[in-house]
């Protein structure tokens, strides 16, 4: 194995697990330290640069960071809060006008239309306002948000901190047209007078379930849409039993609503046993929590409706086996009939792009779908580009805002003549974290304490109102404890091979068995002769320079290091530094600053 | 030393042996000796000794005397008995309390200032009455305690970290503990635990007193150009004569460790130590040509390493003495203390 070359920032990000896994690159341990510190806006603005809704999404995010946090493969306590410590930091933050981007007066004489208001549109305008941009925001409803306004509960994100935080990019001087959906974009490219063309339309569109007496009755919904009555209150009630159909978290949200506006017994049913759920785990959980039933492996038959009346919907009760080709296949047990009084469907959602023209240079694959490059979001048609949901189909929040970033870098390169490919790469810094003999300017001490739980609003008062927020956040003294388990994964391990004397000290004291002092030789065979082996080849392992007196290799296993620096404390040369480890993301006309060099791998 | 104890997350694959404990298990307190010391990979050696061979730690006694080296019992085996005795007293401690004692695995711990100067006698007899015990001598040619005056094993030649050079002659552990009958010599070094763990392992299981010297380098006052008890200068002059595998009663031997040139030598509980010879024509089991080899390495500046020189047939103190076969914990008192009729019967004898 060649020595690891830690000057490519991909090693070192590789490391900090949560950040690795965030779409955005959220650079969570220096936010939770943050937090720590009580600097609840500095740690707002860090968020900010990176995933710019922090309030909504330490409510919603869909969290890739925490399965990813290597707490969770340590002990079964489960990974550090990570979204809930968000919204401490935007919760308890102050004001934040004076931090925001300053937009310049004189324009750069380039106009940017936005279509549709979601946060992929309006990620593009928080990239391109600061750079002199004329944006222009499409939103087909009265108000702006897009998904997050329609379709994510006020319960679970309350409109003040959606409007707050929409506002901030607003009032960065985009220019907003409400209740406008663009009906032709040929026209709006022919007539329009824009440099380049955003789409974040998202995927509007609820599936429909096709099955006897489907339109027989007017209590069948499509999830999606209801929820958008609701969020536009249109709708204000629900009859008593509700069957959600579908268990992704859009059934969630429509099951715990249905719980608000009247339904006493809500029933989830799933196809699928719940190992395959799309929702999340704590949706689940914190749906059973308002005392709705999650029944599992019940396919839908038919809707019965007697005098246009809805009765129940049957179900074959299935049993899934995995078939021969690998896919899962399954077999009816028994058709049972479950009585309902209205239905809502939940069952995914497609994109559809009735006002693209087929003719205008925008290519359509099969499934028709736009054909949308997945690094640069350009469609065929250069100035027109795609993110989002609309663009490959739905995902969440936090892909629609790195989608976001990455138009925003595309539309930039596009308007100023600079090829699309020319992205500016990521760089980093390492800066020793060492303070004292024994001092490091991080907490570096292990806190073997469980993962602080949620506290609810109380339950009969929050099935009362739409608009109580469930969750309570977590009070100062959950958050100081909530941080502090945080293991600070950013903090590298930085070693210096021609420094090291080979005492073994580094290697005796490390808690988790993850260095090795031995010889060279290929990834598989190293893995296997480690103090611990290195199973989990999803982790990488480090392998040194030669060391100066034996010629043999260090090997650090990254998969369960705690980041505790006492190999760093027990080195007498300092050949391990804790360095903590900073990743400069590009955003559009804002490649980080090139005076800044990597640390030197060979000196001290 | 560290401001933060070693967390005590484990890895979740750690081994465990037949008592059910890991490796973990047999740590102490965080060691506060300076980072990069020898005495701490000693320490972790020990612990990885003591696990292998599965002794349940409340079984062990750490015996040790004064200096950086006899700090270390702190730092292993936190459920162990352990006595901490005045300067250069250790063996005499140690031979006490496996005289009231047996059945309890001895290890002392000393360093070369604890053994070679203020206690040298004390070492010497214990050697002499074969107490049971291993005996480990971490040995770094400073008194680093004392910010670093050279020690009674410092070479001559050294160069000491302010630049003075040392005339006077070293007491070297290994040769004086042959001379003296020791059934067990072996020398090792802290930056090799290859080779130290298996010796450690010999050393407990060998019936008799097992000296250990163990070059363990001082990194604040003597790991520099000049020292001979450097982490550079013992690797480059370290020469390993004899290649020690310890195979535990009950565990077969393996081809890797049976090569041909190789000798087994059966340790009284029925486990075997194979020694593989590097040196051409060095005998471990021949005192009088481990001696003569050995000084003549020592004049070529080589550090001879390895377990030079096994005996397992002599007799042990308590052999020697005669005495009763179980600890004296077990003795019901009235055979301990059969009371004053019983001393009168006795004194008549003498009358």
């Amino acid at each position: 194995m060649h020595p690891t070359d830690v000057s490519n920032p991909d090693y070192y990000h590789k490391v900090v697990d949560c950040q690795w896994a965030c779409p955005a690159h959220t650079n969570v341990p220096e936010y939770i330290r943050l937090i720590a510190q009580g600097r609840y806006t500095d740690s707002y603005m860090l968020n900010r640069e990176s995933n710019v809704f922090p309030g909504i999404l330490g409510r919603t995010c869909d969290r890739p960071c925490e399965p990813a946090c290597r707490r969770g493969r340590l002990e079964d306590e489960g990974p550090v809060a990570i979204c809930r410590l968000k919204r401490v930091a935007a919760d308890l933050r102050g004001d934040v006008t004076d931090s925001l981007p300053k937009i310049p007066e004189k324009k750069n004489g380039k106009r940017v239309a936005l279509i549709g208001a979601g946060p992929a549109s309006l990620t593009v305008a928080n990239d391109l306002m600061p750079h002199g941009y004329e944006c222009v925001l499409y939103e087909k409803h009265a108000k702006l948000g897009g998904l997050m306004r329609t379709n994510i509960p006020s319960f679970r994100l309350p409109e003040s901190v959606l409007d707050e935080e929409i506002a901030m990019i607003i009032d960065m001087g985009v220019e907003v047209h409400l209740n406008s959906p663009v009906e032709s974009l040929k026209e709006l490219l022919d007539h329009g007078g824009f440099d380049a063309i955003f789409v974040g339309t998202g995927a509007p569109r609820g599936k429909n379930l096709e099955l006897p007496g489907r339109y027989d009755s007017d209590k069948i919904h499509i999830g999606i849409d209801w929820l958008e009555s609701v969020a536009f209150q249109h709708v204000d009630s629900i009859e008593e039993r509700v069957l959600v159909i579908g268990a992704g978290n859009t059934a969630m949200d429509c099951c715990r609503t249905s719980k608000r506006l009247g339904g006493t017994d809500v029933k989830v049913m799933a196809r699928k046993s719940r190992d395959l759920f799309k929702a999340s785990d704590w949706e689940l959980e914190d749906a059973e929590a308002e005392e709705i039933e999650i029944l599992e492996n019940h396919s839908p038959v038919d809707f019965v409706v007697e005098d246009g009346v809805l009765k129940g919907m049957n179900f074959d009760i299935v049993e899934w086996r995995e078939g021969e080709d690998g896919r899962l296949a399954s077999t009816t047990l028994e058709t049972i009939f479950i009585p309902c009084d209205a239905v809502i469907l939940a069952i995914g959602q497609e994109n559809a792009f009735p006002w693209i023209e087929r003719d205008i240079g925008i290519e359509f694959n099969r499934w028709d779908m736009p054909i949308v490059d997945r690094k640069t979001h350009q469609s065929t048609r250069p100035e027109v580009f795609f993110g989002g949901d609309s663009a490959w189909g739905p995902e969440n929040i936090i892909w629609a805002v790195e989608h976001g970033h990455q138009a925003a870098v595309s539309v930039h390169n596009q308007c100023q003549g600079i090829a699309l490919d020319q992205r500016p790469p990521f760089g980093m810094n390492l800066i020793s974290s060492k303070m004292g003999l024994h001092e490091w300017s991080y907490s570096n001490d292990f806190n073997p304490e469980n993962r602080t739980p949620m506290r609810y609003a109380d339950l009969e008062k929050r099935l009362k109102e739409m608009n109580v927020e469930a969750e309570l956040g977590y009070d100062l003294e959950e958050t100081a404890r909530e941080v502090e388990r945080c293991l600070n994964c950013d903090i590298q391990t930085h070693f210096t091979a021609v420094l090291c004397i080979e005492c073994d000290a580094c290697i005796d004291v490390c808690p988790l068995n993850c260095l090795t002092i031995t010889d060279g030789g290929e990834e598989d065979d190293l893995r296997g002769r480690l103090t611990a082996p290195a199973e989990n080849t999803d982790q990488d392992i480090y392998v040194s320079e030669d060391l100066p007196q034996t010629k043999r290799v260090m090997v650090k296993d990254e998969d369960l290091c705690v980041h505790c620096g006492l190999c760093a404390e027990r080195c007498p040369t300092a050949a391990f530094d804790m360095r903590r480890f900073e990743l400069y993301i590009p955003y559009a006309g804002q490649p980080w600053p090139t005076t800044i060099s990597t640390a030197p791998t060979t000196s001290l | 030393m560290s401001y933060i104890t070693k967390p005590e997350v484990r890895h979740p694959a750690l081994e465990e042996n037949a008592l059910g404990l890991t490796r973990r298990d047999y740590e102490g307190a965080m060691s506060t000796l300076c980072a990069g010391c020898g005495h701490d990979s000693v320490t972790a050696a020990i612990v990885q000794a003591f696990f292998e061979l599965e002794i349940p730690p409340h079984r062990a006694a750490k015996m040790s005397g004064i200096g950086c080296s006899s700090k270390t019992p702190a730092y292993f085996m936190n459920e162990s008995h352990g006595f901490n005795g005045v300067h250069g007293r250790m063996p005499a401690i140690a031979t006490g309390a496996n005289a009231a004692n047996r059945d309890l695995v001895y290890l002392g711990i000393s360093g070369d200032g604890d053994s070679l100067s203020i206690g040298l006698g004390q070492l010497c007899h214990a050697i002499r009455r074969n107490v049971n015990m291993l005996y480990v001598l971490e040995n770094n040619g400073v008194y680093g305690l004392t910010k670093g005056q050279f020690s009674a094993s410092a070479d001559v030649g050294s160069v000491s970290k302010r630049g003075e050079v040392n005339r006077h002659g070293p007491i070297n552990p290994v040769p004086l503990a042959l001379t003296l009958g020791a059934t067990f010599v072996a020398r090792s070094f802290s930056g090799d635990k290859k080779q130290l763990v298996p010796i450690l392992k010999a050393g407990l299981t060998h019936k008799g007193f097992a000296m250990v010297d163990v070059i363990s380098p001082c990194v604040t006052f003597n790991d520099h150009e000049g020292s001979t008890k450097s982490y550079a200068h013992t690797r480059t002059h370290n020469f390993e004569v004899v290649q020690t595998d310890f195979v535990p009663l009950m565990t077969e031997i393996t081809a890797e460790q049976d090569r041909g040139d190789t000798t087994a030598v059966t340790m009284h509980d029925g486990s075997t130590v194979m020694f593989r010879r590097v040196a051409e024509d060095y005998d471990p089991t021949d005192r009088e040509a481990a001696l003569s080899y050995l000084r003549a390495s020592q004049a070529k500046g080589e550090v001879a390493t390895g377990l030079l020189y096994l005996e397992e047939s002599g007799a042990d103190m308590h052999a020697c003495e005669n005495t009763v076969d179980r600890p004296l914990v077990d003795v019901p008192f009235g055979d301990l203390c059969p009371g004053s009729a019983a001393l009168e019967e006795l004194q008549k004898e003498w009358r």
